[in-house]
């Protein structure tokens, strides 16, 4: 296969993943009020309850809204990454799937470009949470913006791999509540996206240990930090590793017969 | 035994013109056997009929052809090459229209295919071309920029049979294309496949439960509970079980199957 048809392909799919994005308004506007629920109402309410000192990347007391951004940047992303993986694997995708596979590239190929562009169409999500957090007082500087573009990406493509191991790797986890209960509540909560690790410490060791494992923590750090304007190494070693051995992961587990088992006979 | 083979259809033999060859194949589902030593061989510009009720094997076999499912027991070649070994790569040359349709609703026909056309590394132009030459023929030129989700079910068929051309494939896969069709539609898809066949040169297996989507002349292989009942010339199968219509020929050796010896 030359170069030029695995550009063509790449180009197909993400140019397909932004017209299904743009034709489905609806999608973008709930991926957008679910994390400004949390940064308006539950951060607002629970301000007064965590005291957040000096931590790093900010050189400052910061408000709690302040705080739960980066989280809630990083639960966009699992949300969408969660969602077109599991769909790849179950549902309504199932057709565009097949036409996918009936590719001539490598399958590994077509499924790392499936990720890719998954994760280009949750840039604007975050962006329109990022926007409207700005008048509320989450008001990262300007070049943070920039810098947390890659670190999005790769958040991004991460999570999807993960999705995407988790979904052909559990059967029982077909519908999105499962998904919900067992994967994103966890993932989300077990890690410094809501409060700072040393906080969980004070509470309990062995769930401090749990977040500190916990990959998303390091998605979250590496978010954090990038808004700012640093670069937390240990968290890009981290994320970048985890996305290399998940996506080689997934691409090695996935396997299109379970999806179709149950229609296709 | 109650299969009849036809000398003009080779089963077991390698044959280097054929474009598809299935040899030996068996598949399962756990412990359901849904293919048991599943043989046939197409040839150039063939319209190969596949025969069989829903749960014969019939989208198994086409799922195993296009490379979703590994082939488990036995071989299938295309053009001479073992899907197996030679992977993804052969699959330029095979076209598929599957049972259920694979169209995004919400997007443009021109959309839809050229998702595909770029899956099969067809530039922006070419697919644009292409786009236009398979739609004239399928009479959907006016319908380019239509949602899909506008279009009735003849009409998306038409324009999955347009999208599985667009990369000028030998092989054209259709799993039951016309189910879920008026007749006159299910006809002008018949109709419309078997000009393909006679004038492009395109080789055509055509998964039915219709027995009067095929011909007299028509190479037909019936597939019963994932075993080839009969294969070889619809006429050739009706004489050789002494009935007067594929019909009857087929009710026969099916119904043989149902008293037999069923473990």
């Amino acid at each position: 296969m030359s170069r030029q048809s695995m550009v063509c392909a790449f180009n197909g799919i993400l140019y397909r993943e932004l017209l299904r994005f743009v034709y489905q308004r609806s999608r973008f506007f709930s991926a957008l009020v679910r994390p400004l629920v949390w940064l308006i109402v539950f951060a607002a309410g629970f301000r007064a309850a965590l005291g957040i000192s000096i931590i790093e990347p900010y050189d400052t007391y910061i408000t709690y809204e302040v705080y739960i951004a980066p989280g809630l940047v990083a639960m966009v992303l699992l949300f969408n990454a969660m969602q077109s993986s599991l769909s790849m694997v179950y549902d309504r995708e199932m057709g565009s799937m097949r036409v996918l596979l009936m590719s001539p590239l490598p399958r590994g190929y077509l499924l790392v470009c499936k990720l890719l562009a998954s994760a280009i169409v949750a840039l604007p999500q975050v962006y329109g949470f990022l926007l409207v957090a700005w008048f509320f007082e989450v008001q990262p500087p300007w070049a943070g913006y920039l810098w947390v573009l890659p670190a999005l990406i790769l958040v991004a493509v991460l999570l999807g791999a993960l999705g995407l191991f988790i979904s052909s790797f559990i059967r029982q986890l077909e519908n999105f509540a499962g998904v919900m209960n067992f994967v994103i509540f966890p993932t989300f909560f077990m890690s410094s996206a809501l409060y700072p690790l040393w906080k969980m410490q004070e509470a309990s060791e062995i769930l401090y240990l749990l977040c500190s494992y916990n990959p998303f923590s390091y998605c979250v750090e590496l978010i954090r930090h990038a808004l700012y304007g640093r670069l937390n190494e240990e968290a890009l070693l981290v994320v970048s590793g985890c996305t290399l051995v998940f996506s080689i992961l997934a691409v090695i587990i996935f396997n299109p017969q379970r999806g179709f088992g149950k229609g296709g006979r | 035994m109650n299969g009849s083979v036809s000398p003009t259809v080779a089963t077991s033999q390698i044959d280097s013109t054929a474009i598809l060859e299935v040899l030996k194949v068996g598949f399962r589902y756990g412990a359901k056997i849904a293919l048991d030593d599943v043989s046939m061989t197409l040839n150039p510009g063939e319209f190969h009929a596949l025969l069989g009720p829903n749960g014969a094997g019939k989208s198994t076999l086409f799922n195993l052809i296009s490379r979703l499912y590994q082939v488990q027991n036995g071989e299938i070649r295309l053009q001479g090459q073992d899907l197996g070994q030679h992977g993804a790569k052969l699959l330029e040359d095979v076209g598929m229209v599957f049972q259920q349709s694979t169209l995004d609703l919400e997007l443009s026909v021109a959309e839809n295919l050229h998702y595909h056309g770029s899956l099969q590394g067809l530039s922006r132009k070419l697919c644009r071309q292409r786009m236009e030459e398979e739609l004239a023929r399928v009479e959907m030129s006016d319908r380019l920029s239509t949602k899909v989700r506008q279009l009735n079910g003849g009409h998306r068929r038409r324009v999955e049979i347009a999208r599985a051309l667009l990369h000028r494939p030998k092989l054209l896969l259709l799993d039951e294309a016309t189910v879920g069709l008026d007749p006159e539609a299910r006809k002008s898809i018949n109709q419309h496949v078997r000009k393909l066949c006679r004038e492009d040169g395109i080789s055509v297996l055509w998964a039915t439960h219709l027995i009067e989507e095929i011909d007299e002349q028509d190479p037909v292989t019936i597939l019963f509970n994932g075993k080839v009942k009969a294969q070889g010339l619809s006429q050739a199968i009706c004489s050789d079980s002494q009935c007067a219509t594929l019909a009857d020929a087929f009710e026969q050796l099916t119904q043989n199957n149902r008293e037999g010896n069923r473990p």
